[in-house]
C-alpha cells in the first residue's frame, strides 16, 4: 500500500515540477519578447552580445561545415558512382546541406557553443547575486541580460546555418570535382536545376530560425532558472544542451514532415 | 568589436546570396510575365510542375500544372510560356526526357502556320512520354511475330 502511494506521490511531484518549469519558461519567454524593444532600443546591447554569441562561432561553424562537406563530397560519390549518376554529386550535397545538415548541426553546435556561455553566464549571473543587484538599481534584468542575448541568438543562427551551407558546399566542391574529378559543369549546373530558392533554401532558413528560438530560450530558461550554486549552474548548463540537441532534432522531423511532403 | 560583427553580418548575407544565386535557381529562368499554352497528352510519363518547356534546346517556359481532363480522359499540362517567344499554331509539343535518367521536360518543335498561337490555346499536335514497359513490351511482340513470320 505504502509503496503504491509513494509512486503515486512520485508521479504527482514530477508532473507538477514540470509543468510549473513549462509555465516558467513560458512566462518567462512572453516577458523577453516584451522588453525586446528596450533592448532594440539600446542596441549596443545586442551588438555585443551578437559578437559572442555570433562572431565567436564562426570559426567551428566554418570549419565544421567545410569538413560535413568533405564527408558528403566522398561518401556520396561512392554510393552515386555505383549507378553511374556521379554528376548527381552536386545535388546531393546542397540539397541534404541546405534542407537538413545547415540548420541541424548548425543548431547542434550553436547549443553546444553559444547554448552553454548563455545558461552559465546567467547563473553565474544570478549565483554572484548580480541580476539581484540590478533589480535594486531599477534595471530589469529581462531587458539588460535576457533579451539582447535572445535577439542576438535568433538574428546570428540563420546567418550562421547560411555560412554553414555555403562551406558544405565548397567541402563537396573541393573533394568532388578537384580531387576526384566529377565534371565542374554538370556539378553546379545539376545542383542550380534542383535546388529551388523557395523550396530549399527559404524552408532552411525558417528551419534555422525556429531552432535558433528553441535553443536560445532553453539557454535563457535554464540559466535564468538554475541554483545559484556551483553544482546548480554546472547542472543547467548539461540541461541546455540534453533539452536543446533533443528539442532540435524533434522540431526537425516536424518541420520537415511540414515543408517537403508533398 | 563593431568591426567584427559588422562581417559577421555581411559574409552571413554574402553566404545567404551565394545559397540563392550559385546553389538555387534564383539567377536561373523563371517566366515572369508569360502566356499559358494548354497542351493534352495521353500519358505524361514522370512530368512534373516546374519542368522546363525547351525549344531547340533552349528554355523557353515552364510548366505550370499537370492535371486529368476529366472530358478528354487525357493529361492536361498547362505551360507558361515566355512572352518573348511566339510560336506557331501547328507547334508540336513531345515529353522527351534529358539523357537516359535525367528529368523529363516538354520540347517545342515549330510549324509554318504563320498563324500564332494565343493565351489559352492548345497545341493540337502532341508526343507521349516514352513509357519503358511498353516499348519493352511493343518490342517483345514485334519479336514474337517475326519469329512466328520466320517459321512459316
Amino acid at each position: 500500500m505504502n509503496a503504491i502511494a509513494d509512486t503515486l506521490r512520485f508521479l504527482g511531484n514530477y508532473v507538477t515540477t514540470n509543468v510549473f518549469r513549462l509555465g516558467y519558461a513560458t512566462r518567462l519567454f512572453l516577458l523577453t519578447l516584451l522588453y525586446s524593444g528596450e533592448s532594440f532600443r539600446r542596441f549596443r546591447l545586442v551588438l555585443r552580445e551578437l559578437y559572442s554569441i555570433g562572431v565567436l562561432s564562426l570559426i567551428i561553424i566554418m570549419v565544421s561545415g567545410l569538413f560535413v562537406g568533405f564527408v558528403l563530397g566522398l561518401q556520396g560519390y561512392n554510393t552515386l558512382e555505383r549507378y553511374g549518376s556521379e554528376q548527381a554529386l552536386g545535388i546531393l550535397v546542397a540539397l541534404s546541406l541546405v534542407r537538413e545538415l545547415g540548420p541541424v548541426v548548425t543548431a547542434l553546435l550553436y547549443a553546444g557553443r553559444a547554448g552553454t556561455a548563455i545558461t552559465a553566464e546567467i547563473g553565474l549571473m544570478k549565483a554572484t547575486e548580480q541580476l539581484s543587484a540590478m533589480e535594486m538599481m531599477a534595471v530589469e534584468p529581462m531587458a539588460r541580460v535576457v533579451a539582447p542575448r535572445f535577439w542576438a541568438g535568433v538574428i546570428s543562427m540563420p546567418l550562421l546555418a547560411a555560412l554553414f551551407s555555403t562551406m558544405g558546399v565548397f567541402g563537396g566542391y573541393i573533394v568532388g570535382v578537384v580531387l576526384i574529378g566529377v565534371d565542374e559543369g554538370a556539378f553546379w549546373s545539376q545542383m542550380q536545376a534542383s535546388v529551388d530558392f523557395h523550396e530549399d533554401i527559404m524552408n532552411g532558413v525558417i528551419k534555422s530560425v525556429v531552432f535558433a528560438v528553441a535553443v536560445t530560450a532553453i539557454a535563457l530558461v535554464e540559466g535564468y532558472d538554475s541554483k545559484p550554486t556551483a553544482e546548480g549552474v554546472s547542472r543547467a548548463t548539461t540541461r541546455t544542451v540534453v533539452t536543446s540537441s533533443l528539442v532540435v532534432l524533434f522540431l526537425d522531423f516536424i518541420l520537415t514532415s511540414l515543408m517537403f511532403t508533398s | 568589436m563593431d568591426l567584427w560583427v559588422g562581417i559577421f553580418v555581411t559574409v552571413g548575407f554574402a553566404a545567404l546570396l551565394f545559397l540563392a544565386m550559385k546553389v538555387g535557381n534564383m539567377s536561373g529562368y523563371s517566366v515572369g510575365d508569360g502566356y499559358t499554352v494548354h497542351a493534352y497528352f495521353d500519358n505524361v510519363g514522370g512530368l512534373k510542375v516546374r519542368a522546363p518547356v525547351k525549344s531547340a534546346g533552349v528554355v523557353v517556359g515552364r510548366v505550370a500544372e499537370v492535371k486529368f481532363d476529366n472530358k478528354r480522359f487525357e493529361a492536361d499540362v498547362v505551360l507558361k510560356i515566355d512572352r518573348r517567344f511566339q510560336f506557331p499554331k501547328d507547334t508540336s509539343a513531345s515529353i522527351l526526357t534529358s539523357g537516359l535518367l535525367g528529368e523529363q521536360y516538354i520540347g517545342l518543335e515549330a510549324g509554318g502556320d504563320d498563324q500564332m498561337i494565343k493565351d489559352g490555346e492548345a497545341f493540337t499536335i502532341t508526343q507521349s512520354a516514352v513509357v519503358l514497359e511498353k516499348l519493352i513490351g511493343q518490342f517483345l511482340y514485334s519479336k514474337a511475330s517475326e519469329d512466328d513470320s520466320a517459321k512459316k
